[in-house]
């Protein structure tokens, strides 16, 4: 009987944030700048990238530099925060001048707005933190053609203000990011048993008797996940995962 | 017998697919039926081996440190080489437009079957990784350059053409509802990948 109730209250609910999210709609087609600066449709930009809008596993933008870079955490961190970076400002930028591009030579015009940030985040990255930019090594410059930054900017900076732009660009930038780092975070720790290079797994010497931890027990890392192959197939399963949770997203 | 090497290397073992996962978004979008994935494998094949020599040249002349010697012994230790994004894009983006113009101008029936594709070409990663990879590895000379370029895309087009004739067959098999579509198109890439794998140490 409890948990009847429960669901029916869940399920009313459910139908009063359905019927307030017409009314959003409404509202937002009748006023679009009268929005208060945290609003709910802006927290929506912001969250959306991270289940339902998902930059990698459901608008499939952004794989071609994602998974090289997965075999430890801190680079696929240092990546994420320069992907991060990288489309909230060429958002913002692409948003500020997107009267005045000719729509033919727009790509040229977006590609050059890019590239110059993507210059700006490497040389940054080779002043501050010099052996990351070595192991990401083209990925960097590969950030220029990532259809994450492409796809956003078509997609959204060209039609929308300059703060709704930010937004669209940290959320989208933020939900590259956590696949990004689901996928470091198993690779390195199945892969290698470290976790941001510390030996969580206990630590693994030649005999068996030296080993501390999990290695004492007899286990062993698996060397197949530091291989590429490893990174698209984890990518299924989560998309596996998500789209078994969220059932609209199946495709028919 | 180096070019061949190389062209081996640049179509198997260093496939931009399966070694570097470069291109996947094009990749994973276009590869439902195989019309369209060879139409877009040609057109990379074709942007790739002009644009790795061009950017190859520039490289060499322009953008290496000390590349500017030929122009006057002064300029020796000038060093212009965090240009190199902004170069490679741009002259892939204008090679693409050209392409594209030159096309629709000479081969109308070119451009109809490849006219989609070829904007799509600008912002494909294989285009500027084939770039970014020739510049790590020092090429001695432009032939190296075209025949990386075109081994790349080479390879490029086999691995586009074997998911989008495994996406075809697929649509007749009993995949679990939430892996159809993407789910099982990226774990097939993976197994894909091992199978590729098997072509490391190859060396003619």
């Amino acid at each position: 009987m409890k948990t009847d109730n429960t669901k029916t209250s869940t399920d009313s609910a459910k139908a009063a944030a359905e019927k307030k999210k017409d009314e959003m709609i409404l509202f937002l087609s009748s006023s679009e700048e009268k929005e208060h600066f945290l609003s709910k449709n802006n927290r929506k930009l912001l969250s959306d990238p991270f289940d339902d809008n998902n930059p990698i596993t459901v608008q499939v933008l952004g794989i071609c530099s994602a998974l090289a870079i997965t075999v430890q955490l801190r680079p696929a961190l240092v990546m994420s925060i320069a992907v991060i970076a990288v489309v909230a400002f060429s958002n913002v930028i692409v948003s500020l001048i997107r009267n005045l591009i000719p729509n033919r030579i727009r790509i040229i015009v977006q590609l050059v707005v890019v590239a110059s940030l993507v210059i700006l985040v490497d040389q940054i990255l080779k002043a501050y933190s010099y052996d990351v930019s070595k192991q990401l090594s083209v990925f960097v410059g590969l950030i220029i053609t990532n259809c994450i930054v492409m796809g956003r900017l078509e997609a959204f900076a060209l039609g929308n203000g300059v703060y709704k732009s930010f937004l669209d660009g940290i959320g989208n930038g933020a939900g590259y990011g956590f696949i990004l780092i689901v996928v470091a975070f198993f690779r390195e720790l199945l892969g290698s048993g470290k976790l941001f290079g510390y030996e969580v797994l206990g630590h693994k010497a030649p005999t068996l008797a030296d080993s501390t931890g999990l290695y004492a027990l007899g286990y062993e890392n698996n060397g197949l996940m530091l291989l590429s192959p490893m990174a698209l197939i984890i990518v299924g399963i989560i998309i596996w995962v998500q789209r078994s949770r969220n059932r609209k997203l199946i495709e028919e | 017998m180096e070019y061949l090497n190389l062209f081996v290397r640049s179509i198997f073992i260093e496939n931009m697919i399966f070694a570097y996962f470069l291109g996947m978004c094009s990749y994973l979008a276009v590869s439902k039926t195989v019309n369209t994935a060879v139409g877009l494998g040609a057109a990379v094949i074709f942007v790739l081996t002009v644009t790795v020599p061009i950017n190859f040249l520039l490289d060499q002349y322009l953008l290496s440190p000390g590349a500017l010697q030929w122009l006057s012994p002064e300029y020796a230790d000038v060093d212009l080489s965090f240009l190199s994004f902004i170069m490679f894009i741009a002259v892939i983006a204008s090679m693409v437009q050209l392409v594209e113009m030159i096309v629709e101008k000479f081969a109308p029936a070119l451009y109809g079957a490849l006219g989609i594709f070829l904007p799509l070409i600008a912002v494909n990663c294989a285009i500027l990784g084939g770039s970014l990879f020739m510049q790590q590895k020092n090429f001695g000379g432009i032939g190296e350059a075209v025949t990386y370029g075109f081994g790349s895309g080479i390879g490029w087009f086999l691995a586009i053409i074997a998911i989008a004739a495994i996406r075809e067959k697929i649509t007749y098999s009993n995949v679990p509802a939430p892996l159809k579509g993407l789910g099982i198109t990226f774990i097939i890439t993976g197994l894909m990948a091992i199978g590729f794998m098997s072509f490391m140490g190859i060396k003619l």
